[in-house]
């Protein structure tokens, strides 16, 4: 017998390899799942199912589009830009014209000039209560990174923040070394206009401000903090927004923590109470106006919103359009497909349409030996 | 073989070339320079502790082939981790996120990081473990060292010295390379295999020096001393040039008594040695290269898209900068309620360059997004997922060994899927490397019913019952080798005898003596004596049981011996001048005849025989010959022709089963005749100098000649199991498969025919240096003459070639290109690679022989770089280290030999029909989840990263995010990314059965039809489509009105969640959608994570608001109550997905893929209710390609086709016989037009071989 092969078979390697190291057969375990055999399903796309599949998706899409688009156009919105208009009116008390937006910024500047005026809000549609009343703001960035970031939350729930940890609230950090409570520009710049309601018979209309914060909000502040060398005890600090009254808790000032809650873009609303009665139409709400909140400096605008309310929340067809146009584009969809499937059927797993059987794709790939010159670059 | 009972001086028995002749004056004169620069070595034998001081203090044998050792890792690991651009990149961002400028949080840039490295260096290390575990094993082996007085005792591999006298016994490796100071045989030879150094399974013989071959026990050695001077250590494996200082004289050390590391001991009972040179200092291991480290095409290209990213990612910084600078210079002034005037460096109007700057910083890390930093750790923990299914694919496993696949490399699986070309190793890989002696055609009649593994991948391709084919054994075997099973077992009906390694001629008309009924038993007779007695194989009894076993030089010698005494004739001893043979007397009693040995023509490659003169007992001087059938027949004398043509036409058969074909002929010799050639020999034998050979090869010709054919032997180089069926399918996948080989030509075409990578009909192209003329310049020119004439010679044959085959375009009869090492060695140059590579990639079937292990390496590159096609290399020895570092995939056989291939591997399997599974099936599908897991992981990483930058528009780029700083943070971590891992490791979009039933399918891989820039920008596109729809869809919905009945409106904190929730949406909608395979895993992982998004919404919003911060109890305050929210949580994925939706039916209704189909046929079950056209389509779903079975099999139809033309209908009926009976034309290629003017010389190549 030939013992060339046969001694081959067993080199010390290998003979320690099997008797030493490894006794136990390295035999793969057969499962379904080692073996990748798992039982697995997914609905092939036959041309009736992907018919089937837009369709229901339109059909679905458009009764969301239509209820929420009713729902958008059910809500009365009434939005009144009183900003530059109520500074002239009140210019136009001590008798001053305001014609620039130097004008108009020094004199919002000044203290000792008269903010208040009225405005009128003619109601044109039935408001049900509740009322939403917000002012809004554009071209204000409260979501810039050094703004948004300009606050201390440990302040807030009543730790005693270090000087190192108020750093992010600078400058409005410390007056003097002693921290500001609130700290940061947030804060420092919160919006100050205020707003008393009447309707023209003389009835005043009361505005409800509890609960116009989230309570989450709410939460995050400690209950013992109060206003400390915040703008109003310094007579020569710059003074930016409101001031804070030093004699109440903080978390009481539900307008602070709305205000507090960085807007997502430049032109935002902010929730300032509510109106609890029904407005008629005829009925015309006198609305008074403290407007000493800086707008000029940024070119922005000041608006007051009263707004009723549906269950999608307040007035907006954007989600009611996009619904009801992607449901009418899959019905268009699954009706295009129809057709196009209609006119030119091909049977499911229709052989012709292999690649082998296809002559152009063949003719494409060519015949490897007979297309070499190419390989070479 | 028991010391001196039978003390057989095998330096008699061979008149080796080389190693016995006198030293020639150059070897002399080299050994001058011992002491030299580059020569300072010393050893001292037998004395290692000398070793222990300076300046002898030598390297220890500790081999360690690790990356890493505990020290090390640390620095080393994290600055490979760091070389990665990504890497390096999110490691900046993580020190810029410690200074203000970061918009993040530093934990949550730090973190992912952190755990995207750690996950990286724990496979490192891991990998990095277990060669060391390797490392350990060899470094464990056990050697016999001296430890004085004449003991020896067994160590450890890694405490041998230099200077340690070792004793190492049969079959056992050398620790370190050795000086060979004696061996068990008296005259100090040993044989040594050397396989695993050049892959060479012949046995090479080594001789230790005159003086030193009486140290042969044990005990002399107690005092022998000795000083070895010689060079340092070098990475030449084939000289060495040294002294040994022994009992005062000094002795010049060659080459010829190194044993070096890693070959082995055999067919010697032991050998004595001094170590020269050890671990990392000895040859094998100054051979080894650090392992290439090898990424795939995808990898590759994704760095291309990675730059592209942050190209994206450069500009839209540098926009958003500028912006920023702008609007800070100009606009910020008037922000009273920024406090312009009390800024910092970072918002200052007054220096918005700077702040423009700092921001450049602060949006790089913004939008790094972008780059996908868990994109490397997901690819990592993927691959490592898919080489687990791979290690545990049952199907790839070999109970005989118990092997199961490796992947031994992990990061190149979906490089499996895209190869164009296999480079394979033919011994060991295609072959057994074992010889079966299976036909035979004896006076013109032809024995042997046995079925070559060729003949039945033929058979079972054509639908012919194998029976036809002589054997109905066949039947059951070649079910059962389809279905898989390892054993290799074989029922024998014929015989109840259990089966003898190397014999599997079944015949009932030779077997149990029944040959002497035969008519032609004298021509039997003579044949069964000349392969019991013309051969130089050893006989060894085991003294147990009294069985013989023979030690032959190579093995298809042993398979005569064997064969011979299987019928009859038993080759039973050898002594220094005779061979006594037990053969069948007179009356069928077995008597034990003396063959006296007069002379042994000894086998060389130019003469392609052998032949010996032996005396019988009756007086009678006889020339036994066997070889080649040309050379055979060009001395047939007049009288021995008698069988020619029947002979020539069963080798022609034989040859193109792939068999190993040689003929046996005989001659008498007159008393008076012999007298006079024998003094003719003696006088060359004896004649020293260069004429040697020559004088030797012209007093054999003398005598060889007038020579009576007898008939001829088949003897089949045992293909692997499955490999003709394997190369088969591999083929019709369209790969292309080359033969490098070490072996000789004739060799290799016999296998080429094997594995139908050669057929008649195929025009070869013989490229050569095999010629005359050639040969007339190298005995008389000077090397630059040599090298000239060979470089023209190769040119012209190139030239003609590619001109043959432009004209030559039909496609039935392809081209093939047979080249060999020599001629390589020239057409490797750079002026002809490219015309060679260009005749290469033309002809259906390469294969090169003679090549060195340096000449493999260099083919594989030459195709991988000249084609840019992925190379596959496959081998299973240490010579194919090189062809399997420079592949894009090496491969290695975990054979029986050596592990070299197999640790310079990136995959190892048992046998080579594994490899069709593993390209068809775990290829192709890595090919697909990877190629299709980083197109989605941009996509999800776009739709992400850019939501950020549109909002930081709306910010002025003020540096504000959307999202808290977690979400962003985690977005890759938990949201996403295990349904891309379920992508990566689960997806299927066939079923393994499938892949293999159609194995055209594997072309889009090699195509690259998933990976293609259009597809992946295509993504990109989607990516962008859909964070511009997340990001401006959720602005508008939320927008300044009331989002809810409560009248509260949204701040950043609800923006920012709500576009978050619908990012993850639309992403992990958009996987379910381009995944085609779902288990509950699927199911589990998509969904999972979106629920997982909400369950961490809830969970962190819960926490204090100091780490929450604006994720605070933002879901279930403010959003759960909204139906705004969940309205856009539904449109915005639906529409964002609508695009590949709709891209996805129209492909599939008007334009679909093959994998679509086959999907719609199984949905169908048409496969089931239509066999036939599922039959059909599976046939027809193959490759064009004249390389395999099947190419074979419709070349002979056509062929037949053909032929039925010609004469008529009728003659396809009976297929079978006809290829039986048919009288092919021995020498069809012959007919074709060749090239090579050598030809006429050295082609009647499947029927030469060594002997």
């Amino acid at each position: 017998m030939a013992t060339t092969a046969n001694a081959a078979t067993t080199t010390p390697g290998s003979a320690i390899a099997r008797n030493e190291v490894k006794p136990q057969s390295q035999k793969p375990i057969y499962t379904r799942f080692s073996q990748q055999e798992m039982h697995a399903c997914k609905p092939l796309m036959t041309p009736a199912r992907i018919v089937a599949v837009f369709m229901t998706v339109g059909v679905v899409f458009i009764p969301i589009g239509i209820a929420t688009l009713l729902a958008s156009t059910s809500v009365v919105e009434l939005v009144d830009h009183y900003g530059h208009a109520c500074l002239d009116n009140s210019a136009a008390q001590v008798n001053q014209s305001l014609r620039t937006r130097e004008e108009r910024i020094s004199f919002i500047k000044n203290p000792s000039n008269p903010k208040n005026c009225t405005r009128t809000i003619r109601i044109l549609k039935l408001m049900k209560q509740p009322i939403y009343m917000y002012y809004e703001i554009t071209n204000f960035h409260q979501n810039h990174h050094r703004y948004v970031k300009s606050k201390s939350e440990p302040q807030l729930q009543g730790q005693q923040a270090s000087p190192e940890q108020l750093k992010i609230c600078a400058p409005e950090d410390s007056v003097g070394g002693q921290p500001v409570i609130p700290c940061g520009l947030v804060a420092w710049s919160f919006f100050n206009d205020t707003y008393s309601l009447a309707l023209n018979n003389g009835t005043s209309v009361p505005v409800n401000k509890k609960g116009i914060a989230w309570k989450s909000d709410m939460d995050k502040v400690s209950s013992t903090v109060y206003a400390s060398n915040f703008q109003n005890n310094n007579p020569s600090a710059y003074i930016g927004g409101g001031k804070l009254p030093v004699d109440s808790p903080l978390r009481d000032n539900e307008d602070l923590w709305v205000w507090m809650r960085p807007a997502a873009l430049s032109k935002f609303r902010k929730l300032w109470g509510r109106i609890e009665r029904d407005l008629y139409p005829g009925d015309e709400l006198q609305v008074n106006i403290q407007n000493v909140y800086n707008c000029f400096s940024f070119n922005g605008q000041k608006k007051l919103v009263l707004s009723t309310t549906s269950w999608m929340g307040g007035k907006n067809n954007f989600v009611g359009t996009a619904y009801l146009t992607i449901g009418l584009l899959c019905v268009a969809l699954a009706i295009g497909f129809f057709f196009m499937y209609y006119s030119h059927p091909r049977p499911l797993g229709n052989t012709k349409q292999f690649s082998w059987n296809n002559e152009k794709q063949v003719k494409q790939r060519g015949f490897q030996s007979t297309q070499p010159r190419t390989i070479l670059r | 073989m028991a010391r001196g009972k039978n003390r057989l001086r095998f330096s008699k028995l061979y008149t080796w070339a080389g190693c016995l002749r006198p030293q020639s004056p150059l070897e002399r004169q080299q050994s001058m320079s011992v002491g030299g620069p580059g020569f300072s070595r010393v050893v001292f034998c037998n004395n290692s502790a000398k070793h222990l001081q300076k300046p002898y203090r030598y390297k220890s044998n500790y081999v360690s082939t690790t990356k890493y050792n505990v020290v090390t890792f640390l620095p080393k690991a994290l600055f490979e981790q760091f070389r990665r651009v990504a890497n390096m990149y999110f490691l900046l961002a993580a020190i810029l996120a410690l200074t203000p400028v970061s918009p993040y949080s530093a934990a949550s840039l730090i973190a992912p990081l952190v755990f995207v490295v750690g996950v990286s260096m724990c496979k490192e290390a891991l990998e990095d473990w277990r060669r060391f575990i390797q490392d350990n094993e060899i470094n464990n082996r056990k050697v016999k060292i001296h430890v004085g007085e004449g003991k020896f005792e067994k160590r450890e591999w890694k405490k041998v010295k230099v200077g340690d006298i070792v004793k190492v016994e049969k079959d056992s490796f050398f620790p370190a390379d050795l000086l060979m100071l004696s061996s068990g045989f008296p005259d100090g030879v040993c044989y040594v295999e050397t396989m695993n150094l050049d892959g060479e399974t012949n046995l090479k013989l080594k001789k230790s020096l005159e003086r030193t071959v009486e140290l042969d026990e044990d005990h002399e050695f107690a005092t022998f001393e000795g000083k070895v001077r010689c060079e340092d250590p070098n990475s030449s494996l084939y000289t060495f040039i040294g002294n040994l200082e022994y009992h005062e004289e000094v002795l010049p050390v060659g080459p010829q008594q190194i044993l070096l590391r890693d070959s082995k001991l055999r067919n010697t009972p032991f050998i004595y040695g001094v170590v020269i040179f050890s671990g990392h200092e000895t040859k094998v291991m100054q051979n080894a290269t650090d392992p290439p480290s090898k990424r795939s095409r995808i990898e590759r290209k994704m760095d291309k898209i990675i730059y592209l990213l942050f190209l994206v990612l450069l500009f839209i910084s540098v926009v958003g900068s500028i912006a920023f600078a702008v609007r800070t210079k100009f606009n910020m002034p008037d922000w009273w309620y920024l406090r312009p005037r009390d800024t910092d460096m970072y918002y200052d109007p007054n220096q918005a360059f700077l702040s423009g700057l700092l921001h450049l910083i602060t949006a790089m890390i913004l939008y790094g997004y972008l780059i996908p930093i868990s994109l490397y750790v997901s690819i990592e923990v993927v691959k490592v997922l898919q080489a687990r299914f791979i290690n545990n694919d049952i199907q790839m496993y070999y109970p005989e060994t118990d092997q199961p696949a490796r992947a031994r490399t992990s990061n190149l699986n979906e490089e499996l899927g895209q190869i164009d070309t296999i480079l394979s190793d033919k011994t060991g890989t295609l072959t057994c490397n074992q010889m079966e002696f299976i036909k035979c055609s004896i006076a013109g009649t032809a024995y042997g019913r046995g079925v070559t593994e060729v003949e039945r991948a033929t058979a079972r391709r054509l639908g012919k019952d194998p029976r036809v084919l002589g054997d109905a054994s066949i039947v059951e075997e070649g079910e059962r080798s389809l279905g898989g099973d390892g054993s290799d077992v074989e029922m024998r009906p014929m015989s109840a005898k259990p089966h003898v390694k190397g014999f599997n001629l079944k015949d009932e008309r030779l077997q149990d003596g029944h040959w002497m009924d035969q008519p032609n038993a004298e021509e039997i007779r003579m044949f069964l004596r000349i392969l019991a007695v013309c051969h130089t194989a050893i006989p060894e009894v085991d003294e147990a049981t009294g069985t013989i076993t023979y030690e032959a030089e190579s093995p298809d010698e042993a398979s005569f011996v064997v064969a011979a005494r299987e019928l009859g004739f038993e080759f039973l001893r050898r002594n220094q001048s005779s061979v006594i043979v037990k053969e069948p007397g007179p009356n069928r009693v077995p008597v034990e005849r003396e063959y006296n040995i007069l002379n042994l023509l000894e086998f060389n490659s130019t003469r392609k025989r052998m032949s010996v003169v032996v005396r019988d007992e009756s007086g009678q001087i006889l020339l036994m010959c066997k070889g080649a059938d040309s050379i055979i027949y060009d001395r047939l004398g007049r009288n021995g022709k008698q069988y020619w043509n029947a002979t020539k036409a069963h080798l022609a058969k034989y040859g193109d089963a792939g068999l190993r074909t040689l003929a046996l002929s005989y001659r008498k010799l007159e008393e008076s005749e012999y007298e006079q050639w024998n003094a003719t020999f003696t006088k060359a034998k004896t004649t020293i100098g260069p004429d040697r050979d020559e004088l030797l090869d012209k007093a054999s010709d003398m005598v060889e000649k007038d020579l009576i054919l007898v008939g001829a032997t088949a003897v089949e180089d045992k293909l692997q199991k499955g490999v003709p069926e394997c190369i088969d399918r591999l083929a019709q996948a369209g790969l292309k498969i080359w033969v490098l080989t070490g072996d000789k030509q004739e060799t290799a075409i016999n296998i080429g025919f094997a594995c139908s990578l050669l057929r008649q009909g195929m025009h070869q192209i013989i490229v050569g240096l095999e010629t005359p003329e050639m040969r007339a310049i190298e005995e008389n020119g000077d090397k630059n003459q040599i090298a000239k004439a060979a470089r023209e010679s190769i040119t012209l044959q190139l030239a003609t070639g590619n001109h043959q085959i432009n004209l030559d375009t039909d496609d039935d009869n392809p081209h093939a290109l047979i080249i060999d090492g020599k001629s390589l060695m020239y057409a490797l140059e750079d002026g002809l690679k490219h015309e060679l590579l260009n005749l290469a990639t033309q002809c259906a079937s390469v294969i090169c022989c003679r090549v060195s292990p340096k000449q493999k390496a260099m083919i594989t590159r030459l195709v991988k770089e000249g084609t840019g096609k992925a190379t596959l290399g496959i081998g299973d020895g240490a010579n194919d280290v090189g062809m399997i570092q420079e592949a894009d995939i090496g491969v290695g056989i975990s054979g029986v030999e050596g592990m070299q291939a197999v640790m310079a591997s990136d995959f190892s399997i048992a046998q080579f029909r594994f490899l069709e599974r593993l390209l068809i099936v775990h290829g192709h599908w890595c090919y697909k989840r990877i190629a299709l897991m980083i197109v989605y992981f941009f996509y999800k990483n776009i739709t992400f990263g850019l939501t950020l930058f549109y909002y930081e528009a709306f910010t002025t780029f003020s540096g504000q995010t959307a999202y808290n700083d977690w979400y962003t943070s985690l977005f890759n971590v938990f949201f996403t990314s295990l349904p891309v891992i379920a992508l990566g490791v689960f997806e299927q979009d066939v079923s393994s059965r499938v892949c293999l039933q159609f194995p055209a399918l594997y072309q889009q891989g090699p195509r690259n039809m998933f990976f293609t820039w259009s597809r992946i920008l295509g993504w990109m596109a989607n990516g962008v489509y859909s964070s511009l729809v997340a990001f401006f869809f959720t602005t508008a919905a939320v927008e300044i009105e009331a989002y809810r009945k409560d009248g509260q409106l949204a701040g950043i904190e609800e923006l920012g969640a709500a576009m978050y929730t619908c990012v993850v949406w639309v992403v992990n909608v958009q996987v379910a959608m381009a995944l085609s395979y779902f288990t509950w895993i699927q199911h589990v992982f998509i969904w999972g994570s979106i629920a997982l998004w909400y369950v961490f919404l809830v969970a962190y919003g819960a926490i204090n608001p100091t780490q929450s911060t604006t994720a605070y109890k933002v879901f279930v305050e403010t959003l759960v109550d909204s139906p705004m929210y969940w309205f856009i949580t539904i449109l915005i994925p639906v529409v964002c997905v609508l695009p590949y939706a709709v891209y996805q039916a129209y492909q599939r209704m008007f334009h679909p893929m093959d994998h679509h189909l086959i999907q719609e046929i199984h949905y169908l079950q048409k496969h089931i209710t239509d066999p036939d056209m599922y039959k059909q389509e599976r046939t027809k779903a193959v490759e064009k390609t004249h390389q395999g079975v099947s190419s074979r099999v419709r070349a002979s139809l056509s062929m037949e086709l053909t032929k039925q033309r010609f004469y008529g209908d009728g003659h396809l009926q009976s297929t079978g016989e006809k290829q039986d009976s048919m009288p092919r034309h021995v020498d069809n290629r012959l007919e074709s037009p060749l090239i090579n003017g050598s030809l006429d010389k050295t082609p009647r190549n499947n029927f030469s071989y060594k002997v």
